[in-house]
């Protein structure tokens, strides 16, 4: 049996996401390599890493959201088997720079990839009764299929790369 | 010449036919095979959908109790609950929103609720700008055009022709060619509607009544951003939308992407539980942070009930309640994949469940404008993520458009030809097919007298006119000496050993049509060890269930049961030829008699390939077999493949050495009266071209046309240039013999 991580990996790769492995203290190195500028974001869950020193506009006005090309935030969760990302929309905006601009790129710990759907929600549903009741689950970058074929980037992003940060 | 409204129905399949036939059915056929694919991957599929149906029959049995708990669970978070009497209601009710909020520019994501309420039309009225954001949306609303499908609504459309439409609305400097041009141009024109929008309008795939929590299932994106940009939502959703609890919510995620377009999940499921926490985006003061805008956020949830509460009191339809508009039903339809939501939608609603959704909201007048295009296949029954037994609804919708009815002028004609108890108002047409068991017997015992009438000059224009009949199809060949006058004239064989006893059902088309197939299935069985028997029993009730005539197929039920069941207490198989007919006693005697005989028909009937199957794996001896000859091209049946039978013909033919190339059509478009019908003539070719086509192809064109129905074996028999046969024919001992 392949890991949860390494049925993850595999999962995003089939739903046209990028995935790489980093460590705390290569996170930051890490992110410098994937996004590109101008980029918003929201804090990181690490000391190891300041968004702000990467050049990444934590606190987006509605001109520089709109005209941002990269977007980071943290993910809460990854579904191993489908390639899903939980991403909570919380107070500082974090739905906003996962949207608008083409690149998303997620950081999630590697130790909060589930295994499947149904953990999935146990996690969820403890969220939510915790009082963090908005979430996305997104699989890949956002797609139409209306234009008379398969278009990647409709009004979501483009692009999406996951890091993944062992601890 | 056909009938007013019959002409009317034909040209309009005509013409869409010509027009949109070609997309639809192209776009289709991929949504089709996506979810056959996306299924096989999901290890749990049965029992998700088990699970999934059974949280459905409990939340609408809870329904009002949970509209208590959403209201609670809404208001506690800090948002409003309308429950809305009718679409009306709910208009009025979203126009105050939007005008308390003195909101210019309204956005919506899809939703088929505001297009059921036509939301658009009442805020338009009242000044308001509104939006659709999802492209395929945009492209109707651009278009003037209403849904061709439920959950791709803009189906019908073409490339070339989404092309050639925002080209003349927008004029745009370079003209617009490719998917991805036509999506970025989109995507900026509807950026900025989202970005001066003060309303979002939102739908709602599931809604947890616990938590408030609204499930929103999109791949674009417009969905979130109709959500996090303008600070009051709106959310419309009908009533049955709602689950008990958030963990709920998890089977239908498993199962909607995949039933739909056959992802095994979309882009996004959005879960917010509104007001959300996102702060909206105020682009009027782009320079302003915005975590520094401290506007509250306000929301809405407008529950829907417009015919929805009365109808989980109606024990036929509630089921229509447990659907999530997946369009498994739709995408799974042979009548649907070739002229779409257009011609098989009502009002609103398009596709199989759609006849309850039409008959619940809009009435049953819109309903039976397409309820006749539900052949009764069945090929939705094993797709629908909540198990949900579609056609059924459609036969029950049917039996009382029947009954809504003004007498017909040519009632006389069917009358003294059927003795059935159906009400004045049936359609002669109807009535004619639904008692195909008198017109045979009739037609049998007037051979070939019978087969030569229809040929008499003017004769099939009068068919055509009196009962809508068409001309260009053939008809049966009745036969004078019966399956059953055959094989009580004869004698039997003496068998050494006696395997088993069993009843050959002589089903009325065997009996009086394709007698040869009967005549090959006794030597078979006999060949294989069976005393056959074949008493008079009378035909299933198919052809007049098929038709609406519940109570007329209840008095078959009846009569099968009280022919058949002492055979059965005796010990005696029942073994069935025609697939439709095996159906009825397998699934749908279920519903037109009681529990116990039901059961009794169920367990004791075979089909014919099923039964030999099981004879040949307990050691029955297949040397006195003919075959294997010629290499076959096979068509099972619809319903044969509902039941998982049509693998037995299949293996038993591999078995003896024939080589079997399967057709993978849905259905052949026959479907028993459906393409004699003067109004659907032209869909039925149209969909049995699709089959005949898979067996003119290089590896199929020199084999041997097998195929297990009566209409199937029609169709093909009018398509192709080879003579189909029955299966059984290919194993024939007098064959061998001969």
């Amino acid at each position: 049996m392949p890991t949860p991580l390494a049925t993850f990996e595999s999962s995003l790769q089939e739903v046209e996401s990028s995935v790489t492995r980093t460590t705390p203290q290569s996170l930051e190195a890490t992110l410098q390599a994937v996004i590109e500028r101008p980029a918003v974001g929201v804090q990181l869950p690490f000391d190891t890493c300041s968004l702000a020193d990467l050049d990444v506009n934590l606190h987006p006005t509605p001109r520089t959201l709109q005209s941002a090309v990269c977007g980071i935030t943290t993910a809460v969760l990854g579904i191993a088997t489908y390639g899903t990302l939980v991403l909570e929309a919380t107070p500082t905006g974090s739905e906003l720079s996962s949207l608008f601009p083409d690149h998303h790129v997620a950081v999630l710990r590697a130790a909060d990839v589930v295994p499947d759907m149904e953990t999935a929600f146990e996690h969820l549903s403890e969220l939510v009764a915790a009082g963090r009741g908005d979430h996305v689950l997104a699989t890949g970058p956002s797609a139409t299929a209306d234009m008379g074929s398969l278009v990647y980037g409709a009004h979501g992003p483009r692009e999406v790369t996951v890091v993944l940060v062992e601890e | 010449m056909m009938d007013g409204s019959r002409a009317e129905t034909a040209a309009q399949i005509e013409r869409l036919l010509e027009t949109e036939g070609e997309t639809v059915a192209e776009n289709l056929t991929d949504l089709n095979q996506g979810r056959y694919e996306s299924v096989a991957r999901l290890d749990e599929y049965d029992a998700y959908k088990s699970r999934a149906r059974s949280i459905k029959a409990d939340a609408i049995e809870r329904l009002p109790e949970l509209i208590e708990t959403v209201r609670t669970a809404v208001e506690d978070n800090g948002g409003a609950v309308y429950l809305a009497d009718d679409a009306d209601d709910a208009n009025r009710y979203i126009r105050e929103v939007v005008q308390d909020e003195n909101a210019d520019t309204v956005v919506k994501s899809k939703s088929m609720t505001t297009e059921e309420i036509e939301c658009n039309e009442a805020l338009s009225a009242a000044g308001v700008s509104v939006w659709e954001t999802d492209l395929g949306e945009f492209v109707l609303q651009v278009a003037d055009e209403s849904p061709s499908h439920i959950v791709v609504p803009a189906i019908h459309k073409s490339r070339e022709a989404i092309a050639e439409l925002f080209n003349e609305a927008f004029e745009p400097d370079e003209p617009l060619e490719t998917p991805a041009e036509l999506t970025a141009f989109a995507r900026d024109h509807l950026g900025a509607k989202i970005r001066s929008a003060d309303v979002g309008i939102t739908g709602a795939n599931f809604i947890a009544a616990d938590t408030g929590t609204i499930a929103l299932v999109t791949s674009e994106g417009n969905a979130r951003k109709t959500v996090a940009v303008p600070d009051t939502q709106i959310t419309v959703a009908g009533v049955e939308k709602l689950l008990p609890t958030l963990s709920d919510l998890q089977p239908f995620v498993e199962l909607i992407g995949r039933s739909g377009t056959g992802q095994d999940i979309t882009s996004y499921v959005s879960l917010f539980t509104p007001p959300v926490a996102t702060p909206p985006v105020n682009f009027d003061g782009p320079e302003t942070p915005i975590a520094d805008d401290d506007r509250e956020r306000s929301f809405h949830l407008v529950l829907i009930d417009n015919g929805r509460l009365d109808v989980r009191d109606d024990p036929q339809l509630r089921e229509t309640l447990y659907c999530i508009r997946c369009s498994a039903c739709l995408n799974s339809c042979a009548n649907f994949q070739h002229v779409g939501g257009h011609a098989f939608g009502g009002e609103t609603y398009s596709g199989g469940i759609a006849t309850g959704w039409e008959t619940t909201v809009n009435g049953i007048g819109s309903a039976a404008s397409f309820n006749d295009l539900c052949t009764g296949c069945s090929r939705c029954v094993n797709q629908c993520p909540v198990e949900i037994d579609i056609p059924w609804i459609n036969t029950v919708v049917r039996d009382r458009i029947n009954r809504s009815g003004d007498a017909d002028a040519f009632s006389f004609l069917v009358d003294p030809l059927v003795p059935d108890t159906q009400p004045d108002g049936l359609d002669p047409q109807k009535r004619f097919f639904g008692s195909f068991e008198w017109i045979a017997t009739l037609a049998s015992k007037t051979a070939p007298v019978s087969n030569w009438l229809p040929k008499l000059p003017g004769a099939r224009s009068i068919l055509e006119r009196t009962l809508g009949i068409d001309r260009r199809r053939e008809l049966p060949q009745f036969k004078r000496e019966t399956l059953r006058s055959w094989f009580h004239a004869r004698d039997g064989p003496a068998l050494d050993t006696v395997r088993r006893t069993a009843v050959l059902y002589p089903d009325c088309y065997t009996n009086t049509v394709h007698v040869d197939r009967g005549k090959a299935a006794v030597r078979v069985l006999e060949a294989l060890g069976v005393a056959v028997e074949m008493p008079a029993i009378r035909s299933s009730g198919r052809a007049p269930l098929s038709q609406g005539m519940i109570d007329t197929a209840r008095q078959h039920a009846n009569a099968v049961a009280a022919d058949c069941i002492p055979l059965i207490e005796d010990g005696r198989d029942v073994v069935v030829i025609e697939p439709g007919e095996l159906a009825m006693f397998r699934s749908e005697y279920a519903k037109l008699l009681d529990e116990e005989r039901a059961e009794s028909i169920a367990t004791a009937s075979y089909d014919l390939f099923e039964y030999i199957y099981g004879l040949l794996e307990n050691g029955g001896d297949s040397t006195a077999l003919a075959g294997p000859a010629e290499p076959v091209a096979y068509h099972a049946h619809c319903q044969q493949r509902t039941l998982g039978l049509e693998s037995y013909t299949t293996a038993v033919l591999e078995r003896l050495g024939f080589d079997v190339i399967e057709s993978d059509v849905e259905c052949c478009g026959m479907a028993g009266s459906f393409g004699y019908k003067s109004e659907y003539y032209d869909l039925s070719i149209d969909v049995g071209t699709a089959l005949a086509e898979q067996f003119r192809t290089p590896a199929t064109t020199d084999r041997t046309v097998v195929a297990s129905g009566t209409s199937c074996t029609d169709q093909l028999d009018d398509l192709l240039e080879r003579t189909p046969r029955h299966p059984i024919e290919l194993l024939d001992p007098h064959t061998q013999n001969s």
